[in-house]
């Protein structure tokens, strides 16, 4: 298979997904029948060709830089799962010195 | 048949019947109401109904007629809005427990340019989850049906619109299209379906997919609704830096001026082997429609469109596993409880949060995107996606439209590719290269293939939209098909639909 068990996995850690073994035997498989009909463009000569990351040819999109309305602090922590002292609250993120 | 009622007519009907005075929109939208209450049940189009919105926002369209302002065209007229555009105050998931709960603070620009016309929002409709899917199978909150036979699929991702607009739950939706995600369901529910140009709509509060291809766009049950609609919805917007300046808007005023002498350029690629003969059939007498009216038909070459299909499934996943990395846990949607640190939080409510489809996506985007294979797969996809463009961009220089089917195949039973990612993908193989190029494309109904809708696709040049809208219009009034909805067939059971709320 194009796609071993291992890169599953480490792709998994990557993509911030934990998994089950079953979901990454089901992966694995598939992700490599999407990859075998990929190989045909893998195969396709595209000397001298460039790349497209985008159908518009805008490069830059100025305006004038003058404050507009925008959300208060309290909309924009409205959708958070956890706030505290007005911000975004997530679990522990550095481990305490022991 | 059960007798006529407003939910039976098109916007531009309702709206005659308003400005006769023969109808409000508060009954047009109690029409709407109705017909979701004794259908949805079945269907499952609609993820939650804003009734009590719905009412007040036609009263408050009622009273400004009665006091004689100008209105528009579409004012009064109900319409169903995908849960991918978020609203201020209702609920907007994206089809994905992820967002369950998610209550967006602020409309995305086209929800805002809806309520200034006043159009009356019925609620939000279901679609696979984050617009990934041709099905609506990969919902997080269970399958819509397709209304012409409740065990078929009404294709995806846009299905819960197409549904509901087909079936008379209203008689204007609203989708979008990363690869297909409204021509293809449009064609499989037998309704008109558009994608604009890329950049002619704003993505200001689209839930992002695949930012370089997604755009929104209109459904409806006949060609003049949808050019009405789009001109509603399209225009700058300086909250979207992707936003054409100055782009035109009109795509009604010649909408009937017919098609003698239109270039149209029918492309060899996409009347591959492998689609239905029943569909093949039904777009071929299409085609010779289109020369009867006038139109100059020559058959066309464009040998990338062979890659475009791989070259999407890189480009979309890749800009997925990018956008989707915001489902963290932070700032919004679900978060796992009793997390040992912030990592293990974030895995624990992405695995919990996404669907099968989703992760598959985020996985196979990731790894097109990491180290090593980078140039191997997702730069050699953007350097097909500009053989594709060039291919198109000279085809232009020949034909003003271009011609095919808009899916390989009718709508298919629930569950028949729900395993299959790669035949699920296969649905989209005649709409994605638009997608690439930015180009615009219609989805008109051409007739139907062992009692199923087909789609006949029109394709235009970026910008295009008036000549596609007065190609599809002139091809709809002489094929002559019903603008009315569909009585709801087959033999689907009503099953998974109790995840409808009421707000």
């Amino acid at each position: 298979m194009p796609i071993s068990r291992a890169d599953v996995e480490h792709v998994a850690r990557l993509a911030r997904l934990t998994l089950t073994d079953e979901e990454l035997d089901r992966f694995q498989a598939q992700l490599s029948v999407i990859l075998e009909e990929a190989e045909k463009i893998r195969r396709l000569p595209t000397e001298g060709v460039p790349p497209t990351a985008h159908p518009l040819p805008r490069v830059n999109a100025w305006r004038e830089d003058v404050p507009g309305p925008c959300l208060t602090r309290d909309e924009a922590l409205s959708t958070a799962p956890e706030v505290e002292q007005d911000r975004f609250k997530v679990p522990r993120i550095i481990e305490e010195a022991p | 048949m059960s007798p006529e009622t407003l939910a039976d007519l098109t916007a531009h009907e309702l709206a005659d019947r308003f400005a006769g005075g023969s109808a409000t929109a508060v009954e047009a939208t109690e029409a709407a109401l109705e017909r979701i209450t004794a259908t949805d049940e079945r269907l499952h189009a609609f993820l939650t109904v804003t009734a009590d919105q719905a009412l007040e926002d036609a009263r408050r369209v009622d009273q400004r007629r009665e006091r004689g302002e100008p209105l528009g065209p579409l004012a009064g007229v109900p319409l169903a809005l995908k849960d991918v555009l978020v609203t201020k105050g209702i609920r907007t998931t994206a089809g994905s427990r992820i967002l369950e709960e998610f209550i967006p603070p602020y409309d995305a620009t086209v929800v805002s340019r809806l309520r200034e016309r006043g159009v009356v929002i019925l609620g939000k409709t279901n679609m696979d989850e984050f617009a990934m899917g041709s099905s609506t199978e990969n919902s997080g909150y269970g399958p819509t049906r397709n209304p012409w036979d409740t065990a078929r699929v009404p294709g995806g991702s846009s299905g819960g619109s197409a549904a509901a607009v087909a079936a008379g739950q209203a008689p204007l939706g609203v989708g979008t299209d990363t690869g297909g995600s409204i021509r293809q369901p449009a064609a499989l529910c037998g309704i008109v379906g558009v994608k604009p140009t890329y950049g002619l709509v704003s993505r200001y509060g689209l839930i992002a997919f695949a930012s370089s291809l997604d755009q929104v766009g209109p459904f409806a049950r006949d060609v003049r609704d949808a050019a009405n609609l789009l001109e509603a919805i399209a225009g700058h917007d300086p909250m979207d830096s992707t936003s054409i300046p100055d782009a035109p808007t009109d795509v009604t005023s010649r909408l009937t001026e017919g098609i003698d002498g239109l270039r149209v350029g029918v492309v060899k690629e996409l009347f591959l082997e492998g689609s239905e003969p029943g569909v093949l059939a039904r777009v071929r007498e299409g085609l010779e429609r289109l020369e009867r009216l006038g139109a100059r038909l020559e058959e066309c070459s464009l040998p990338s469109f062979e890659y475009a299909l791989s070259a999407y499934y890189l480009i979309a996943p890749a800009e997925c596993s990018s956008n989707l990395a915001r489902y963290d846990g932070v700032r919004w949607g679900l978060r796992a409880k009793d997390s040992a640190d912030v990592v293990d939080m974030m895995q624990r409510t992405r695995q919990a949060g996404f669907g099968a489809e989703v992760k598959r996506r985020v996985m196979l985007g990731t790894y097109a995107l990491s180290a090593g294979y980078y140039d191997a797969y997702y730069g050699q996809a953007q350097k097909v996606r500009t053989l594709v463009r060039r291919e198109l961009e000279a085809a232009y220089e020949r034909f003003d439209l271009l011609v095919g089917p808009t899916a390989p195949t009718v709508a298919f039973p629930i569950g028949e590719k729900a395993d299959d990612p790669l035949a699920m993908y296969l649905n989209d193989v005649f709409t994605i290269p638009v997608n690439l190029a930015g180009n615009a494309a219609i989805s008109v109904p051409a007739g139907l293939s062992e009692g199923l809708p087909v789609g006949l696709q029109l394709i235009a040049p970026a910008l295009g939209e008036a000549t596609m809208f007065r190609a599809a219009w002139a091809f709809e009034r002489d094929l002559g098909l019903s603008t009315r909805p569909v009585q709801l067939g087959g033999a689907g059971d009503a099953g998974a639909a109790a995840e409808e709320v009421r707000s």
